[in-house]
């Protein structure tokens, strides 16, 4: 087949960077030679992209050649008896719970949403809400395939230092063609959900703190809005996975419903989303929830799908939107335990200092992970959701800059895949040593730096 | 004014063009600027580093439009707006029919246009957003005694423009086509203007309602003046001192 591209609009999951790119979907592995060759013979820069997912601008480059790889979406081999799944880069996370569940599998790691691909996962070294027990998606590989810039494939494993900088490489030290992932076995498709209502930063790291021990999911949501004695008050969710009947293995039991409530078509949530979605509104929106779960399913347990529980974010589609026309940015830190309190606690206190609160906080629990560029801590992980507007963007980036300046203090982390504000300086305080080792292996990959994304250009990630 | 990230302005050495530029180089964007006069385009780049990019081509080279404007947009890193304002119209002798002058006319006016706008509008097609603006003139709503090809040229290049903006209408690209009066600038320094306007004013007035599909005036006036000329009969026309 001959392959062609196309001049496309390539945004960020936010919708706050965008870039016009010659799009090529290659099929095969010969494919990515020829874009190698096509980029060297027209002296443009190569950009991978997954499925877009993720929020800022690692999967954008202007007048790039993009390689989207949507299209390299097989699954290669699956062994129901241990678990083991070989997959093309661009097979979904939704994709493989379709494949595996079935059979009682489950992947290891998912993140929020299941669009994101198997190949932007592991570059970016994606996280679950079951972070604290499983760690990231790289621990779960037996092996990954990367292509370097000159046409050859390696296999790596875990044991070689180079998949340290391959896995959350930011699709900057070659192309990941295909990898083989351990899936995790679970006794049904349900989980046990366990919801409680928490008053304060106090009460959330205290019953975080419990459950942490034998949970095997856990996330918060933080109201963001709340101060005082009331700051960081929000609903803890704790579950564990559930026995139950195989027929909830099965897809039907499974897929998001039309409808919310029964009622409302989801198609047109987001409309109404994008009505409530200014500072007062959310300022009541975000207190009324806390309100009704101190008093609806408080304290109480109730069994949920894992699609229902893990991609609550799929189950309105275009949510996102809501948020047009200036769309948002994410800005997720991760802090050891020690200090996470303190620079949560002053991260929010900035916002409302600045009337630019987060119109969401979603905190998780970490650990480390052995990989040069990651955001594992043994602490918590807060992820924030700011709408950008023209007139709120310069002081939106500043405030983003000040909580920087408490991460890091704190020997706090950041995460790629979620970010558009990282300066060099702050990157380069972040990741220490680690950033001249894994431009060590960038280079051997990719010596004469076809790879780019203007995240890599922004953050100093690549050599100005 | 909308803001416009990447920009490519042709005929940005002087006059009209230059302002342009200028002016989209103040409000943030990256401008490629195109022209034949290399140390003029460089003095407005160091006017505004960084920010105006030179890059030298003669339009009348139509076979090298495409590798200039795939290069302009590799300078930019994007395009979301070109203004193609190049434009020539030599002095005619009231008795003057010179073939030579006439053609030169309409590569520079209109076959230069078509090279760079037809780029444009093929990237933006793909892309899906986009604006193209095109420079015409007042002088191209009728054909008068003094300026026969200057005229023609305008008027080929309004039909041209009018048939993008029906084409890329539902792509989501807009197809401006502004018809400036008289401005002061170098095309009509030899003349003795009265009621000319600045081209920084003009350039203001562009830019503003860049992203306006459609054929606008740039003075309320020239919209009333205009819509009564356009109608005018022939036989009328002829008769008037213009
Ligand atoms: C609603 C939502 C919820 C989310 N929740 C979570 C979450 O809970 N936890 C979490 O960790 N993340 C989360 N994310 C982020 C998302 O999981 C990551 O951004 C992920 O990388 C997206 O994958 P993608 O296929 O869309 O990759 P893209 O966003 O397209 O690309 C991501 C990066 O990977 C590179 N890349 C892509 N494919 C390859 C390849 N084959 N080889 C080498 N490099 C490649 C790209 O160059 C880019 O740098 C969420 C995102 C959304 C939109
Ligand atoms: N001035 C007026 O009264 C008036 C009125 C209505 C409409 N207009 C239109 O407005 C536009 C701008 O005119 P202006 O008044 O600003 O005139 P100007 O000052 O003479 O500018 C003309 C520009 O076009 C460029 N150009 C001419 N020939 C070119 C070529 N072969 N290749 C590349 N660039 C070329 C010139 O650059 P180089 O010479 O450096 O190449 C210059 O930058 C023109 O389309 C004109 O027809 C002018």
């Amino acid at each position: 087949m001959k392959l062609e591209g196309r001049l496309a609009r390539l945004c960020g999951y936010g919708m706050t960077a965008a870039a016009d790119a010659h799009l090529f979907q290659p099929t095969c592995e010969d494919d990515f030679r020829a874009l190698l060759r096509l980029a060297r013979l027209t002296s443009r820069k190569v950009l991978l992209r997954g499925a877009g997912r993720s929020y800022g601008d690692a999967a954008i480059l202007p007048e790039a050649i993009a390689v989207g790889l949507e299209r390299l979406n097989r699954v290669l081999s699956w062994d129901p008896t241990t678990g083991l799944l070989v997959a093309e880069a661009g097979v979904t996370i939704g994709d493989l719970w379709r494949y595996t569940l079935q059979d009682g599998w489950w992947p290891p790691v998912v993140s929020g949403t299941m669009f994101p691909t198997l190949g932007g996962a592991i570059a970016m070294n994606i996280h679950g809400k079951n972070a604290f027990r499983a760690g990231t998606i790289g621990e779960h590989l037996e092996w990954l395939d990367v292509m370097d810039s000159s046409g050859a494939v390696h296999r790596l494993t875990p044991d070689s230092a180079a998949f340290r900088a391959v896995v959350g490489g930011a699709g900057l030290t070659g192309i990941i063609v295909r990898a083989a992932l351990r899936m995790k076995r679970v006794p049904s498709g349900d989980l046990r959900v366990y919801a409680q209502a928490v008053d304060s930063w106090d009460q959330q790291f205290e019953v975080f703190e419990r459950f942490a021990g034998d949970a095997d999911y856990l996330v918060s949501w933080v109201d963001c809005f709340a101060r005082g004695k009331s700051a960081g008050r929000g609903l803890i969710h704790a579950a564990w996975y559930a026995e139950g009947s195989p027929a909830t293995l099965r897809a039907e039991h499974q897929d998001l419903p039309d409808t919310i409530l029964g009622l409302v078509p989801k198609s047109v949530v987001w409309r109404v989303l994008k009505l409530l979605n200014r500072r007062a509104a959310m300022r009541l929106l975000n207190a009324t929830k806390y309100r009704l779960g101190t008093v609806i399913g408080n304290g109480k347990t109730e069994h949920q799908s894992l699609v229902a529980f893990s991609f609550l974010l799929d189950y309105v589609p275009n949510w996102r939107w809501a948020y047009l026309p200036g769309g948002f940015i994410q800005y997720q830190s991760f802090v050891p335990k020690e200090t996470a309190r303190w620079v949560f606690e002053n991260q929010i206190a900035l916002q409302q200092e600045r009337r630019l609160e987060s119109f969401l906080g979603v905190l998780k629990r970490h650990r480390p992970d052995p990989f040069l560029i990651s955001h594992g801590v043994d602490g918590f992980s807060l992820a924030l959701d700011f709408k950008v507007t023209p007139s709120n963007r310069e002081r939106l980036w500043e405030l983003a800059h000040e909580m920087n300046e408490l991460v890091l203090e704190a020997g706090g982390r950041f995460y790629l895949a979620k970010d558009s504000t990282l300066r060099p300086e702050d990157l380069r305080r972040w990741l220490g040593p680690n950033l001249e080792e894994w431009r060590g292996w960038r280079r051997r990959f990719d010596p004469d730096g076809l790879l780019v994304s203007s995240l890599g250009l922004r953050t100093g990630l690549i050599e100005p | 004014m909308k803001r416009y990230e990447r920009a490519i302005v042709v005929g940005a050495s002087s006059g009209l063009g230059r302002a342009i530029a200028l002016h989209l180089a103040q409000a943030g964007s990256t401008v490629v600027a195109v022209a034949r006069r290399g140390d003029r385009l460089r003095e407005l780049a160091d006017s505004s580093p960084g920010r105006i990019l030179p890059l030298v081509h003669d339009v009348t080279r139509t076979e090298e439009a495409a590798r200039a404007f795939a290069d302009a947009c590799t300078m930019a890193g994007g395009l979301d707006l070109i203004v193609y304002s190049a434009g020539f119209m030599p002095t005619v002798g009231a008795t003057e029919f010179n073939t030579e002058k006439d053609l030169r006319i309409f590569a520079v006016n209109v076959l230069g246009a078509i090279a760079w706008l037809n780029q444009a509008a093929e990237r933006f097609q793909q892309a899906g957003h986009g604006a193209i603006v095109g420079i015409g003139s007042v002088a191209g709503d009728r054909g008068r005694r003094g300026q026969p090809a200057y005229n023609a040229s305008k008027a080929a290049l309004h039909a041209y423009l009018e048939a993008l903006r029906n084409r890329l209408y539902a792509r989501g690209v807009s197809v401006a086509t502004f018809k400036p009066g008289p401005m002061r600038t170098e095309m009509t320094a030899h003349l003795s203007l009265r009621n000319a306007m600045d081209p920084e004013v003009a350039a203001a007035k562009i830019l503003a309602k860049a992203h306006v599909s459609g054929e606008h005036y740039l003075s309320l006036s020239h919209r009333f003046v205009f819509a009564v000329l356009r109608n005018l009969p022939s036989s009328v026309f002829r008769r008037l001192p213009v």
